[in-house]
């Protein structure tokens, strides 16, 4: 057991995929000399040199193209997106070639292409480079978006994407990267379909997903010393939604809090309240309750943006309401 | 043991032998393997049943004694 | 979902005894289902995992649907997954299908709204007694009337703390048992068997003095719990006689006879208020009195109590029926497709018998076959009677 970051996770997963297969190189706005924005890729130039760590000039559009390009032409490009908000130059890439090629090709082209983006709050870096977008790519058909938000997900998600035939989106929080705990050198391998129970519990289901995860986990803790005992849900695949093991949860607890950093109107959260609407209505005991982000654009100033995100206490007085109703 | 108490101890039994069939219905001298529809296997489980409430062996050759409410009554007034 | 019987088509899931990640063996019952013939529990047919529930509950699904996904017993993990992959028709190239089971369609929209779940909770309509949708599917289940419940949820509204205080009415049947459905189901299974079966009938009287005098001396050592029915004597009977006739244990199916794997008898069980289901008692010559009798016990409860095997519908290689003290004297038995042969036993009467020239009153017992001329004839026929009757005659041999 070795206590890492999950900055370093990040960084070995990319190393480890760059040793195992030469096909895979990486490209984005200053990876290779400056070392990643978050410092991801640090180190990754000197190793690997310049034909596999790419610097790209600032046009998403461009090098998202170029690697899809490369992944139909056989190799397994790592594309970096600085941020979630910078992604938007690139949609139309990633929406209308990157996903749609191997339907439009009849599956005669695969487009085995990563794209890693970094998304959410918290860094007072405003409404230009803090938003919690992947809802809207879990709206795509074709595309696998992933959500890695403990040391193993960020360790061990990048070997299964590569290998997917089909572009997939990773999109690490914020938050995230400098956040340690052990990474356990037994397990070598997670799977990218399945949700995963965190903590579980008997009173309420609480589902959430990357930077939110350790806040439902730190809520989970203050409602147990109240006698409320929380399953918290990591979804981790945000498409396809494992909603089997969301709903067989919601079964036993009969009641469902979901938190997500996107906004509320038109988020994920809305599409996991709906299909367990449509799934297991009848176990339902009360509301299923969302804590969500503020329908504002994300603000500046420290103590704003602190108000407008979810947090562990906004979680608890949901789950609260939820189980013990006034 | 009188028919009112006969009455609640087989209606008590029935519940988890044929819950679907109402004692109500049955008279105190009928049949009650013909008045609740009870086959051999229903009225040997009766039989246990009540054998289990009253602490009392009920040998095969008493059964026709046990077919109506009030023979239950006097099987099991002493 | 299963095939639990030639007529049908689909059915709708009740109750998941499992959940992911269990470890199942086989024989383990881990999905109730709703059917025709009332509510049948499926079990599994290996040792595995469950990977995941597929089917919602409530979800009415036709035979052949998927109802979840299992790892068995070997398989690793890459492999489940690949499994799952294929489902998801995965040619050379194509896209992640989303994972989501098929549900049944809802009409309930949720508002535009960005309220808090109190302020959109506050909307009630005037009338209707406010309940969390599981307590209303408690209620129903418990017989309860919400409108006698006082609720302690938003509004008055009921939820599940407040009906846990409620004792349960005592319920007819798990699974609401609809007799029409199952009047239905019995005229189409016996309306093929007449159609298509070219039945052959044979009968004959059996003594049962025998029979009946080992049994009683039987009984007497034995407590009241312990204690056999004739019913058990003359299953027995038929399985040990089975043996020397296979071909008429076994299936016609596609143009040719199939052997059953072991003899499995199924029982027929008549229910109050109408209907009959046959279950399954398994390798009946392999069994003794007891074991027989404790099976029998166990079926007959549970056809009545609505709560049946999947396995015990459908594994049946022959039926029996017993028409008990209160019954006929003779029934003439229809086979149950694709089975081959019914036997049934009428009630047992006081006769004269001649014995040794002599004329007794003996307890008489009318047995008879029903078996399809597509496998075998009388002569088979005839010898199963008599070697029922031989062992009845002797039945310290049971």
């Amino acid at each position: 057991m070795t206590v890492i970051t999950y900055r370093e996770a990040c960084k070995q997963a990319l190393r480890a995929a760059l040793v195992a297969d030469p096909r895979v190189f990486m490209m984005g706005e200053d990876i290779a000399a400056y070392g990643g924005c978050y410092a991801v890729s640090k180190g990754l130039l000197a190793e690997f040199g310049a034909e596999r760590i790419r610097d790209t000039p600032l046009s998403e559009s461009a090098f998202v193209g170029a690697g899809i390009g490369a992944a139909m032409a056989g190799m397994r490009p790592i594309v970096e997106i600085m941020t979630v908000n910078f992604s938007l130059l690139a949609l139309d890439q990633i929406m209308n070639n990157a996903a749609s090629i191997p339907h439009m090709s009849g599956g005669q082209f695969a487009v085995p292409l990563v794209i890693r983006m970094a998304t959410g709050a918290g860094r007072q870096l405003a409404a230009q480079h803090s938003h919690s977008l992947e809802g809207w790519y879990a709206h795509i058909p074709g595309l696998r978006i992933l959500a890695p938000a403990t040391i193993e997900d960020a360790r061990h998600m990048l070997a299964p994407a590569l290998a997917d035939p089909n572009p997939v989106l990773i999109f690490e929080h914020v938050m995230l990267y400098n956040v340690e705990a052990e990474l356990d050198e037994r397990i070598d391998a997670v799977d990218i379909t399945h949700a995963s129970i965190r903590r579980a519990g008997t009173d309420v289901t609480v589902v959430t997903y990357g930077g939110s995860l350790p806040r439902a986990l730190a809520a989970a803790d203050t409602l147990a010393a109240e006698g409320i005992a929380a399953e918290v849900i990591d979804l981790r695949v945000l498409r396809p939604l494992d909603m089997t093991t969301v709903a067989a949860s919601v079964a036993r607890t009969h009641r469902c809090v979901i938190v997500d950093e996107g906004w509320k109107s038109g988020s994920l959260a809305a599409e996991v309240c709906a299909r367990l609407v449509e799934m297991v209505f009848y176990e339902l005991d009360a509301p299923i309750a969302r804590v969500c982000s503020a329908e504002v654009p994300m603000p500046y100033a420290a103590h704003l943006e602190q108000a407008a995100l979810p947090n562990a206490g906004r979680i608890v007085a949901a789950v609260r309401q939820v189980v013990r109703p006034a | 043991m009188n028919e009112q108490q006969i009455r609640a101890m087989v209606a008590d039994a029935l519940a988890g032998i044929a819950p679907e069939v109402d004692l109500d219905t049955a008279g105190a001298d009928q049949d009650l393997r013909q008045a609740l529809d009870l086959d051999s296997m229903d009225f040997l489980n009766l039989v246990i049943a009540l054998s289990q409430r009253t602490g009392r062996a009920v040998p095969e050759a008493d059964y026709p004694r046990l077919f109506t409410l009030a023979g239950m009554a006097a099987y099991f007034a002493h | 979902m299963p095939s639990l019987g030639p007529d049908m088509e689909s059915a709708r899931v009740i109750e998941w005894l499992v959940k992911p990640g269990d470890t199942l063996h086989r024989g383990d019952v881990i999905v109730v289902v709703e059917t025709d013939k009332g509510a049948i529990e499926i079990e599994v047919f290996e040792d595995a995992v469950v990977e995941a529930l597929i089917a919602p509950l409530d979800a009415e699904l036709v035979v052949g649907a998927v109802m979840a996904r299992l790892r068995v017993a070997g398989e690793s993990g890459t492999d489940a997954r690949a499994v799952a992959a294929t489902e998801r028709v995965e040619p050379t190239v194509s896209s992640p299908a989303p994972a989501v089971a098929p549900a049944p369609p809802s009409a309930v929209i949720a508002q535009d709204s960005v309220g808090t779940p109190a302020a959109s909770s506050a909307v009630a309509s005037a009338g209707h007694r406010r309940a969390s949708p599981a307590a209303r599917k408690r209620a129903a289940g418990l017989g309860v009337d919400l409108a006698g419940v006082s609720g302690s949820g938003p509004g008055g509204a009921v939820l599940l703390a407040d009906l846990a205080a409620v004792s349960a009415p005592r319920v007819k049947r798990a699974g609401g048992f609809d007799a029409a459905a199952m009047r239905r189901v019995i005229g189409a299974a016996m309306a093929r068997s007449k159609r298509e079966i070219p039945h052959y009938y044979l009968g004959q009287k059996i003594s049962m003095a025998s029979a009946l005098r080992w049994l009683r001396q039987a009984n007497e050592s034995r407590t009241v719990e312990a204690r056999l029915l004739p019913a058990v004597l003359l299953l027995r009977a038929v399985g040990l006689a089975l043996r020397r006739t296979p071909t008429l244990n076994g299936f016609y199916e596609n143009g040719a006879f199939r052997a059953g794997d072991g003899i499995h008898i199924g029982w027929a069980v008549a229910l109050r208020g109408g209907g009959l289901v046959a279950p399954a008692i398994h390798d009946v010559d392999k069994k003794s009195l007891d074991e027989l009798m404790t099976g029998l016990r166990d079926v007959v409860m549970r056809a009545r109590g609505g709560a049946l095997r999947g396995s015990e519908l459908v594994d049946a290689t022959v039926t029996v029926t017993s028409l008990g003290e209160r019954g006929a004297d003779t029934v003439l038995p229809i086979i149950h497709p694709p089975q081959v042969a019914m036997i049934g036993f009428g009630r047992v009467v006081e006769r004269p018998w001649a014995v040794a020239g002599q004329v007794e009153v003996q307890p008489v017992i009318g047995v008879s076959l029903a078996a399809d001329h597509r496998v075998s004839d009388g002569h088979l026929g005839s010898q199963l009677l008599a070697d029922i009757e031989r062992l009845l005659n002797a039945p310290e041999t049971l």
